[in-house]
């Protein structure tokens, strides 16, 4: 009860830039609420009933008044405006080089896993002075992921990819809530979020040990397995390979570099194969079909978890770059992100987040 | 006198009550019996049939407050079950909302003085107009009928796939009532329009109208094209719920944003059926008790018409983390910057009024001083919500939640207390205690602002809305915003009280105790059934009051009180 703080942490290179646009409106609030106050309070003292003052051809129009504080206002909010849209593009747009983390919401409670594999839940274990990227999705209602000493949240959705990053700058343990009221034990979805130096990261990546915690590690598909060589061996199972790695391109489209790619629609359209787009083919292959072939691929919608979807994804992310990438799928648990991530997160395209998803959202 | 519109009993005698001295013949009296209330088609009488109903929402919807806010005492969950405590945070929302603040000031003072401000004998479809207040009781019951009946859990903004999909609570039922309800407040708005269009007294152009009239049309033009497109969304909740007809949930191939805009197409502009109104009667109050003309009433009155436009483009500020397109977000982020500038031109004519004025502080008056300055601080700590860059971090926090509180209840609650003070001796013939009302007043002023001002703090904190447990750090701040809360309360419940009394013992108001201008002072106080005894005939602009005249005035009431 006597931890009593007033102002929430900065631990991200954006806390910063939120904060004194924060304060900037915070000394806007004051000095025109001080400003409205003391007027009313000099008028109500001033000229209160029964006080012998000059009341003599009182105003009660002007242009010019009307003029001033119509204009002032006016410049002070687009001031604010632009401000506000400039520190916006800075939190949604992620840098090329961030590595991703993939998380799952669902009724209550935070999953996420490392590129390398590591599971965590309602815990997420990051390097500080390193950009994260956190793709995510929901099973079942809208929750929203929110890092309040990072100052970002975002939605997190059921049926469709959104994401968000961060650059945590400062170690420590800070909170991650849930911001979207999703039910009875909404208030129990909260967790932490361990900003760890370079190096005890790394010892934790590879035993699971140091800083904080332990990973609530899966038997399944974790512990070990890189999240693309665990996509590959789905890939393998449900049998897309047959289509998908043959060796002429004529059943079905070829994945190998197709990521972060320009793809012709056979309605015409062209769209940019980014994550919403690959996950849509998987679940539902008729909803956009590729130019020059036919929709014979079966449906996925309900026979795939979504952690397994997201198995598969960094797998089709992992063959972006044929020639340099061999390794992709089996490089080992220790060096996240160096193997699958880079080459895929390339384009430019999949920068800018909710353009980008809200593309498919809104069909 | 060619100037005075003051109405001079003619064709009816009137009977002047031997003990109290006030003109018998009223609204009130006319008849009597509960066939002559549920019957009436008297817009006077149904206002006052709003004021019971939505008084005991109000009082209903405040005691979920009360236990919302004493779970929050301690960090861990407690009092009730987070099942409870997710009803109850529910159906405070909807209560307060729906069955309270969307009718509370056009659906009792608008009722009550449309038709007398503008000179008419009623509105313009009396039957309409009870018709409403019947729809408004069965949506009403509906709604408390499914609260008994087990609540429910989605929060006031059914957010799907979890309304649709996942709540195991009376969803549909409760929306039901909300649907229901819906044409209550269309009926109403249909009825200003046309009511303030065709039945203005002759004289009364639109520049002579009073500012409550220009803000109660823009109102009624949001009410009826804004409800509509809630009744839909609801609807379609309930068939994506019951018949499991895709629209919103992804699982059935739905599209849960879908839901958010439209949702926020009908609840953002809602929010200004709250506070239109509210500004209404401010600018009536402001100008009476400063003796002076609302300062730059043309530029008040578009204002009114500028918000209720403008404020149907902005819906999008509430979905800035949802998923959608970032440039939807900035345009939307723009166009909320915009919005704000018809509210800023308001709070400054309105302190421009008081200049060279002769103020008295009387308990309406203390209102509209409160109002303007909560009203101020929650459309400041607006621009932060729109401002994409904070919005980020505080949305859903409990910055939001304290912004909409120092809206809603600093401005619309402020409002409509100063109002229903200022117009109880036209209401009811009595006045109200005075030295009650400026100390509840006062009351109402601390103890909101203790209660909600920590959670600006909380939100910017991180601590999220909706939250039945918390982590530890954060109490301090919430046994604070408690503590207020419970200050509230007390100042909530002494109206309650002396109003009661006064209609027993409250002195005999007279037909006009504030001196003021507006045709509803120049009949008797209550008025007739048929409001007025003969027509009255504008000449003039409205506020045509003197500072200097009401200071010669006061100068020689106060010598013969000393002389005596
Ligand atoms: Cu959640
Ligand atoms: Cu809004």
């Amino acid at each position: 009860m006597w931890d009593f703080p007033l102002f929430p942490e900065q631990a991200s290179t954006v806390a910063g830039r939120v904060d004194s646009l924060y304060f900037f409106l915070v000394t806007i609030t004051i000095v025109f609420s001080l400003l409205i106050a003391f007027a009313i309070a000099f008028f109500a003292i001033k000229y209160r009933r029964g006080n012998n003052v000059d009341r003599s051809n009182p105003l009660s129009e002007s242009k010019t008044m009307e003029a001033v504080w119509i204009g002032v206002p006016l410049v002070i909010v687009m001031i604010i405006f632009f401000w506000g849209t400039n520190v916006y593009f800075t939190i949604v747009r992620a840098p090329k080089q961030a590595e991703d983390v993939y998380a799952t919401g669902k009724q209550w409670m935070w999953k996420f896993q490392h590129i390398g594999g590591q599971r965590e839940i309602n815990e997420l274990h990051v390097p500080v002075g390193k950009p994260i990227r956190v793709i995510m999705t929901s099973e079942d209602v809208i929750h929203s992921l929110y890092f309040p000493s990072f100052r970002v949240k975002q939605d997190v959705l059921p049926g469709r990819y959104t994401q968000l990053w961060f650059e945590p700058n400062k170690p420590g343990t800070y909170h991650i809530f849930c911001a979207e009221y999703c039910g009875l034990q909404h208030s129990g979805m909260i967790g932490r979020v361990v900003v760890m130096d370079p190096v005890s990261y790394q010892r934790w990546l590879s035993t699971g040990k140091g800083g904080g915690g332990s990973t609530t590690g899966d038997a399944g598909t974790g512990s070990g397995e890189s999240m693309a060589s665990a996509g590959e061996k789905i890939f393998q199972q449900q049998g897309c390979a047959s289509c998908h790695m043959a060796d002429d391109a004529t059943r079905a489209p070829q994945l190998k570099g197709l990521f972060g790619t320009q793809v012709a629609l056979k309605n015409g359209e062209t769209i940019t194969a980014d994550e919403q787009y690959i996950r849509e083919s998987i679940l539902r292959s008729g909803a956009k079909i590729v130019e020059g072939y036919e929709p014979v691929m079966p449906v996925y919608q309900g026979r795939i978890s979504e952690e397994d979807l997201m198995q598969l994804l960094v797998y089709v992310k992992s063959l972006a770059a044929p020639a340099k990438n061999q390794s992709g799928g089996t490089q080992s648990a220790t060096v996240p992100g160096t193997a699958t991530g880079e080459q895929a997160r390339g384009t430019a395209q999949h920068a800018d987040v909710p353009a980008a998803n809200a593309k498919s959202g809104s069909k | 006198m060619e100037m005075d519109r003051t109405v001079v009993a003619e064709e009816r005698p009137t009977i002047i009550d031997t003990v109290t001295g006030a003109i018998r013949e009223n609204y009130l009296n006319a008849n009597y019996g509960l066939k002559s209330w549920f019957l009436t088609v008297d817009h006077k009488r149904i206002a006052i049939l709003y004021l019971i109903s939505i008084t005991l929402f109000f009082f209903l919807g405040g005691s979920f407050a009360v236990m919302i806010r004493l779970e929050l005492i301690t960090p861990q969950g407690d009092l009730v079950q987070a099942e409870t405590y997710n009803k109850l945070f529910t159906m405070h929302g909807i209560v307060m909302v729906f069955f309270f603040l969307i009718p509370s000031i056009p659906a009792v003072l608008g009722n009550f003085l449309v038709p007398i401000m503008i000179g008419a004998r009623d509105m313009a479809f009396p039957r309409l107009n009870l018709a409403s207040w019947y729809i408004y009781v069965v949506g009403g019951l509906f709604t408390l009928g499914a609260m008994i009946a087990g609540g429910i859990d989605t929060g006031w903004t059914f957010y799907t796939p979890y309304s649709t999909s996942f709540s195991n609570t009376y969803v549909i039922a409760t929306g039901l009532g909300i649907f229901v309800v819906g044409f209550s407040s269309i009926l109403t708005g249909l009825n200003f329009i046309v009511t303030i269009h065709k039945m203005r007294a002759p004289g009364l152009t639109w520049f002579r109208l009073p500012l409550f009239i220009w803000s109660n049309y823009a109102t009624s033009i949001i009410m009826v094209l804004g409800t509509p497109v809630i009744a839909v969304t609801i609807l379609l909740v309930a068939l994506e719920r019951g018949l499991h007809i895709g629209i919103f949930d992804p699982a059935l191939g739905g599209d849960p944003i879908l839901f958010q805009h439209l949702f926020w197409f009908y609840s953002h502009p809602a929010v200004y059926i709250m506070i239109l109104p509210a500004m209404g009667v401010i600018s009536e109050l402001v100008a009476c008790f400063s003796r002076r003309r609302v300062f730059g009433y043309k530029f008040v009155a578009f204002a009114s018409l500028g918000i209720a436009v403008i404020g149907f483009l902005v819906w999008g500020h509430h979905m800035f983390v949802s998923g959608q397109s970032s440039y939807a977000g900035m345009i939307f982020s723009f166009l909320s910057f915009i919005v704000a500038i018809p509210s800023a031109i308001k709070v400054f004519n309105w302190t421009a009024t008081m200049y060279k004025g002769s103020i008295s502080y009387d308990t309406p008056m203390l209102y509209v001083m409160g109002f303007i300055g909560l009203f101020t601080i929650g459309g400041l700590t607006g621009l932060f919500l729109a401002c994409l860059g904070v919005d980020i971090h505080v949305h859903d926090t409990y910055f939001i939640v304290a912004h909409f509180h120092y809206i809603m209840v600093g401005g619309t609650i402020m409002a409509y207390l100063g109002g229903i003070h200022f117009w109880w001796p036209k209401i009811t013939g009595r006045m109200y205690p005075e030295g009650w009302g400026k100390f509840s007043a006062l009351l109402i002023f601390v103890g909101f602002n203790l209660t909600f001002f920590p959670q600006f703090l909380l939100g910017y904190l991180g601590m999220p809305r909706r939250y039945y447990a918390y982590p530890q750090e954060f109490q301090v701040l919430n046994v604070m915003s408690s503590a207020g809360a419970s200050v509230l309360g007390v100042g909530y419940l002494l109206p309650l009280v002396y109003f009661l009394w006064s209609l027993r013992y409250g002195r005999i108001a007279g037909s006009n105790p504030w001196k003021a201008t507006g045709l509803e002072w120049q009949t008797s106080s209550p008025p007739p059934t048929e409001n007025f005894l003969a027509t009255p005939v504008v000449t003039e602009e409205p506020y045509q009051y003197s500072p200097e005249e009401t200071e010669a005035e006061y100068a020689m009431t106060k010598k013969e009180n000393v002389n005596v």
